[in-house]
């Protein structure tokens, strides 16, 4: 029962670590439409602005990178709808090949940058001690990431729905002729969206850091768990995310607990193909004229 | 050795790519081959583009080396080794286009080249087609053994056999086997299960995460309620890093429980950090640090040319290949590959790593097994060694536990 009980805070960690990934392509994929291949590559540019940032803020660096990483990854989230997204609005299947192409070059830019094997970030002194509860041990660097999940979401939340920003956000995505005739400079809010969902990447990136690899190819190793989560929680849904999420790192924890890793993947595979047959749509939708 | 790929991808590829190598079927006039004019040409075919590149660029270069320090010797049979240089560009396709370009159209006496498994099995039916020869620096599998290829890494009785000798010596009964989910730990697994039950070591769990995982709460999970001796690591790659932080973050360490791993070397200690991982026990057959005035020339040639650069295991197989074909060359009084092959038989030479000597039957290593325990400053020590050369046995003949494992 002991090690059953382990897996609980497990899974909750786990989720934590889907929903932070796949916050920014709730924007992107879910608001914008766009099937964003390169959302990987933008974590990837947050773990790397960590390591740059290592030199000058040392074992801190990892809460320096935060807003850095934000703002690097944003920028190049914004370089990409600029130069190239905004000419593929309404081909979704056209702006996967184009994402897709971007995410090999800049995996490849990494490796020319910072050598392809993987470099090290070293995590702060305080994040690397661990609370038991349940029998079981939590290091504090999950704790650090479910808390900066949940203050992610709640950040999101409210620009979403206490901004003004926000609101044309949300108008341009349930209907955007009307917005724009209402005077709302889509274009304008499509470069903001795309920046904000690119830049929370980065912060997924920076979290990322304290349990993973940091090298040119991990963006590759979260983006399907991403596009599992916004799918599974409904396009551009913020509460759908925060379900779907947390319910696939506890199937997730679970079932590799019973089974072993590989199965375990197969099975939240099948559970969620079993899903989309009786909710296409992902847990909530939401009515709107966007995407016919 | 054992690196991911786009496999699908190279599925597509391969097919054009074979159809291709097949039709170069003539392969009469290849005596003396390579040895035209006042030169000797070899091939050199390793990835210096795409994922593979870091790794083979640095067996690349301790090639050359070899190479340059035969030539101020004044080179094989009198004439100086021109290396042509091909680039296998981490595509196994490419790496069977590039050997069949080398042989025919070059016309090189040899080819030194290759790492991960899917090249050098994408190779081996080039090499035998044209009867031309390839020396392989990398440790791998074991299974297998080409009259075309010479091995000069380690086979499986070479590094994991050893290594789990090291654990039985230590005292450590209950072991728990994590892997990445392909062939290799499959097969090391395989190996292991069969040696423990055959010495009365117990083994607790035995687990595989998908190539490139990242999420090892749950494997640690286990491991922890298991409580094993000592668990044996054939993660690869990236999945490495990800599972050394879990693993330390959930507050094991070396002191706690030991992790044998099999792929990593100085290079990849950097990525996963040196904290993580300090103390553990690594299995090769080199090191930087092993002792002896060959290696220490070694290091000091090659770190002149390539200034902070590590010598690692394979790099130090690559060296030797380039030594021992020579060698083998002077012996035969000819660079041709029948002639080659019957002077490498039971060729010894004095190498970084000590004296290796070839195996005539199965063109595989007498090599030393070294285990070695990661340091603070990120170098390995050794701390363990099989003493003397281990004889060579890719198919596990010669251990009465492992019949019906190469089957």
């Amino acid at each position: 029962m002991e090690p059953l009980l382990n897996q609980l805070p497990i899974g909750l960690s786990i989720g934590a670590v889907l929903l932070l990934i796949a916050l920014g392509l709730t924007f992107t994929f879910g608001q914008m439409g766009v099937i964003n291949m390169a959302h990987g590559e933008f974590i990837m540019a947050g773990s790397y602005t960590a390591y740059m940032l290592q030199s000058r803020a040392g074992g801190e660096a990892v809460i320096v990178a935060l807003p850095v990483a934000f703002a690097v990854a944003g920028a190049l989230g914004w370089l990409l709808e600029r130069l190239a997204v905004r000419h593929f609005y309404g081909r979704p299947l056209d702006t996967l090949l184009l994402t897709w192409g971007v995410s090999l070059v800049l995996q490849q830019a990494a490796r020319d940058i910072f050598g392809a094997p993987n470099v090290q970030v070293v995590a702060p002194s305080w994040l690397t001690g661990r609370v038991t509860l349940l029998g079981g041990s939590l290091p504090y660097a999950r704790l650090f990431i479910m808390g900066l999940a949940a203050a992610c979401v709640v950040g999101v939340w409210a620009y979403l729905n206490r901004s003004r920003q926000g609101r044309r956000m949300r108008a341009v995505m349930q209907n955007r002729e009307l917005a724009a005739v209402s005077g709302v400079a889509t274009g304008r809010v499509d470069q903001l969206t795309f920046f904000i969902g690119s830049g929370l990447a980065g912060v997924a990136g920076v979290a990322l850091t304290l349990i993973g690899p940091v090298g040119p190819s991990i963006g590759t190793y979260y983006i399907v768990d991403a596009f599992l989560v916004v799918v599974a929680g409904g396009l551009g849904q913020l509460r759908g995310a925060v379900i779907a999420a947390v319910a696939l790192g506890m199937l997730n924890s679970f079932a590799e607990f019973w089974t072993d890793a590989s199965l375990a993947k197969v099975i939240v595979f099948v559970v969620i193909v079993a899903f989309l047959q009786v909710r296409p749509q992902g847990l909530f939708v939401l009515r709107s004229r966007r995407l016919t | 050795m054992r690196k991911p790929f786009l496999r699908p991808l190279a599925a597509v590829l391969l097919l054009p790519a074979a159809l291709l190598t097949a039709c170069g079927g003539e392969s009469k006039d290849k005596a003396e081959a390579g040895s035209g004019g006042n030169t000797v040409k070899v091939g050199i075919l390793h990835s210096l583009s795409g994922t593979m590149s870091i790794s083979e660029v640095t067996v690349r270069n301790s090639e050359q080396l070899a190479i340059d320090e035969i030539n101020a010797k004044g080179g094989v049979l009198g004439k100086k080794i021109e290396p042509v240089v091909e680039d296998g560009a981490s595509d196994w396709p490419t790496f069977a286009q590039k050997a069949q370009k080398l042989i025919k159209k070059d016309k090189v006496a040899t080819v030194f080249g290759g790492w991960t498994s899917a090249s050098r099995k994408a190779m081996l039916p080039v090499f035998e087609r044209n009867k031309a020869l390839l020396w392989y620096p990398v440790q791998y599998e074991g299974l297998e053994s080409s009259p075309y290829i010479f091995y000069t890494g380690a086979t499986t009785n070479q590094q994991i056999i050893p290594a789990l000798d090291y654990f039985k010596e230590k005292g450590k009964k209950k072991l728990f086997l994590v892997g990445s989910d392909y062939v290799f730990p499959r097969t090391a697994n395989k190996i292991i299960k069969a040696y423990a039950k055959a010495n009365g070591m117990q083994i607790l769990g035995e687990e595989y995460t998908p190539l490139g995982n990242t999420e090892y709460s749950t494997l640690v999970n286990k491991i922890s309620q298991a409580k094993p001796d000592a668990v044996f690591n054939t993660l690869n790659g990236d999945s490495n890093v990800a599972f050394f932080k879990q693993f330390k973050g959930a507050g094991f360490d070396a002191a706690k429980l030991p992790v044998m791993s099999v792929s990593i070397a100085e290079e990849e200690v950097k990525g996963i950090g040196v904290d993580n991982v300090a103390g553990q026990p690594v299995a090769w057959n080199y090191y930087e640090t092993t002792p002896g005035a060959t290696n220490a020339a070694f290091v000091k040639a090659f770190q002149a040319k390539h200034k902070g650069a590590v010598t690692s295991d394979p790099m130090e197989a690559g060296y030797n290949a380039v030594h021992l074909w020579a060698a083998a060359v002077e012996k035969a009084g000819s660079t041709d590959v029948e002639a080659v092959k019957k002077a490498a038989a039971g060729l010894s030479l004095e190498t970084p790593e000590g004296k290796v000597t070839i195996d005539g039957a199965n063109q595989h290593v007498y090599k030393t097994a070294r285990i070695g325990v990661i340091q603070p400053d990120g170098l390995i020590k050794e701390v363990w060694s099989s003493k003397e050369p281990i004889k060579p046995d890719p198919y596990l003949k010669s251990y009465p536990w492992a019949a019906g494992l190469s089957s």
